[in-house]
């Protein structure tokens, strides 16, 4: 077994590990931030597929995670109300149940990946960057201005929703959901970059021309990636509503997508665990400097700082001591 | 809608885009010369405003405020560039995009912690507050004429200084190739500095005009750079020409699309479901104004390649 992988087990162990001994000393809070962890690990391995396999910076993420998360904050406000969410042409109602929820956050990521995708991959680079960004935002100043969802307030949800054969409200009964989701949805990935798309994919990063002379689209290949990726942080989304049981514009807003880069970009760029332990070493400075002071921003800023301009290949990297190569 | 009001509406639209200009001009130089995606440049916007309002804060005048914005944008600009910027040049955009994002948040959170959470005033001066009579017996408030001036001035300094001056020659030259004028005996790193903190510059001074019209606080930077992005995307990435059209494209667009997209949607709905309609759409006019202008030209208006 090599380093890298010594080092994947390790910290993909470490979350059920930290929320049972959190369980067995009865620290529920812990438990719950164990499963931000793994929610933020998601989203993070959903950008991964579009940043580490396919190359492409999109600073837009943001947007995908607010749809997933709308998705079931729509859902589940039509439900606890009684409202039906469309009468015409076809009634339909809303629903408290998560399963539904995940594949309808899932397909409405998919979709607006699918929007945003088509006219962003017209470009690339810088621009690829800024109308990521710009698209993103849109979609921020979309939320706050259509009242009929809360707008700027965003929306409440007063039961966490349910899960055949769980009480979703323990806290350890979620976080092994979240878990369980996050371990198949890294198996998936693995299993994808693996897979002739995954090769293809990551040679029309490094070299798309000669992936052209050989008879593949690298736009319809990062086109999918970008649109499977925007599917999974949309899922990450709705698991991320779910547990503040609340949803409002900040989760669309490009702070958000910033952040989903900087646990990728903390764990090592195109690693398939890079995102969980970006997310644990995130969550972990929030709580530690956030404790020691109320600007703790300034220290992760450098922190990020230091890591971009210093350590490459960032955690993993240089726990591993190889770097992967990125452009 | 009357048509005094509409002009009213076009001249804010105006005022609106030539400060998206000040913004989009330098990080358009930036990435033009240096090739560098500069997300700290909303920083160096507010950076100038508050510089601005401490300094009118202390002497109680806007002209020093000005020029203290001016000098403390483009100092932070340098100091940025010498410390962190300089090594993001041989870089990949996703550092750049990164490095400059941690600067955000220290220059963020480092004002707050001077500064405080609250916002502060930057008084508009007795002189500039009240209104002036417009040919056509338009009411317009001097202050935002003013800016559509300064705007203007600055947008044709710069196009004197790109096309006739020595600085400009090297600029030029700096973006189409930078090894050939490094050849040629030109100190690339100090022009470098200097585009960069000219950019700053810029930045600082748009901070300091819009602080006096909203309020000055933390956080003020990042809506106005996204909508730069905006702009350099529709103009074309490194074309000053470009960053003007799209800058008066974009406030144009934003402006009057708030004020006519309600009422336009009122013509055949009723009024609270117009009002909800268009003002949703009107916040996502200028990005699809992009997506409009990206389907038919991707590089932009006038960019190249």
């Amino acid at each position: 077994m090599s380093r890298a992988t010594l080092i994947n087990t390790a910290l993909f162990l470490m979350l059920p590990i930290t929320a049972l001994v959190a369980l067995a000393l009865d620290e529920p809070f812990i438990i719950t931030l164990a499963t931000k962890v793994a929610i933020l690990a998601l989203a993070g391995v959903g950008l991964n597929i579009a940043l580490g396999l396919g190359g492409l910076v999109s600073l837009g993420h943001a947007a995908f995670f607010g749809i997933g998360g709308y998705a079931m904050g729509i859902l589940a406000h039509h439900a606890q109300t009684f409202t039906p969410l469309m009468e015409a042409p076809f009634l339909l109602e809303g629903t408290k149940f998560m399963p539904v929820i995940w594949v309808v956050a899932v397909i409405a990521g998919a979709l607006a990946a699918l929007a945003i995708g088509a006219l962003s991959l017209r470009t690339s680079g810088v621009y690829f960057i800024m109308i990521t960004l710009a698209f993103g935002q849109m979609l921020y100043y979309f939320a706050i201005s259509w009242p009929a969802y809360g707008g700027e307030d965003g929306l409440s949800i007063y039961v966490r929703n349910g899960f055949p054969g769980l009480n979703t409200l323990d806290p350890i009964q979620f976080f092994v959901l979240c878990f369980v989701i996050l371990a198949l949805v890294l198996f998936c990935t693995g299993r994808l970059a693996a897979a002739p798309f995954g090769l293809a994919l990551s040679a029309a990063r490094q070299n798309a021309e000669r992936v052209e002379t050989v008879g593949l689209s690298p736009y319809r290949l990062r086109l999918l990636a970008f649109v499977i990726s925007g599917a999974v942080t949309a899922l990450a989304g709705a698991l991320f509503a779910d547990l503040n049981r609340f949803v409002s514009p900040t989760m669309l807003s490009w702070h958000m997508s910033g952040e989903i880069m900087i646990f990728v970009i903390l764990g090592g760029v195109g690693r398939l665990f890079g995102p969980v332990a970006g997310a644990a070493l995130f969550i972990l400075l929030e709580h530690v400097l956030g404790g020691l002071s109320d600007f703790w921003h300034v220290y992760l800023g450098l922190l990020l700082l230091l890591v971009v301009l210093f350590a490459r290949g960032g955690m993993i990297g240089l726990a591993a001591g190889r770097e992967v190569a990125h452009d | 809608m009357s048509t005094l009001l509409l002009i009213e509406q076009v001249l804010n639209g105006l005022q609106f885009g030539v400060m998206l200009f000040l913004m989009a001009a330098g990080l358009t130089l930036i990435f033009g010369v240096m090739g560098l995606i500069n997300l700290a440049h909303g920083s160096l916007y507010m950076v100038g405003a508050f510089a601005a309002a401490a300094v009118a804060g202390a002497t109680g005048s806007f002209v020093l405020a000005l020029i203290a914005s001016l000098i403390a944008a483009a100092a932070a600009g340098a100091i940025i560039e010498l410390v962190v910027i300089r090594r993001l040049y041989d870089r990949d955009h996703l550092d750049q995009v990164l490095a400059t994002f941690a600067l955000i948040l220290i220059f963020s959170e480092g004002t707050r912690w001077v500064f405080g959470s609250f916002p502060l005033f930057l008084d508009i001066p007795d002189a500039l507050a009240g209104p002036v009579l417009l040919p056509g017996g338009i009411q317009y408030p001097a202050y935002r004429l003013l800016i559509i001036a300064i705007g203007l001035l600055v947008a044709f300094g710069l196009f004197q200084l790109i096309a006739r001056t020595r600085i400009g020659i090297q600029i030029r030259a700096g973006e189409s190739d930078r090894e050939m004028i490094a050849a040629l005996g030109v100190d690339i790193s100090k022009l470098y500095t200097l585009v960069f903190a000219l950019g700053a510059a810029l930045a600082g001074l748009a901070g300091a005009l819009v602080g006096a019209i909203q309020s000055v606080q933390v956080g003020m930077g990042e809506p106005v750079l996204i909508l730069a992005f905006v702009v350099i995307v529709i103009g074309g990435i490194g074309s000053i020409k470009g960053a003007l059209v799209g800058a008066l494209l974009v406030g144009l667009t934003d402006t009057l699309g708030g004020v006519l997209l309600p009422g336009f949607f009122g013509t055949f709905m009723e009024t609270s479901a117009a009002t909800a309609v268009g003002s949703s759409l009107a916040s996502m006019s200028i990005y699809i104004l992009m997506a409009g202008v990206l389907l038919f030209k991707p590089t932009g208006l006038y960019g190249s390649a």
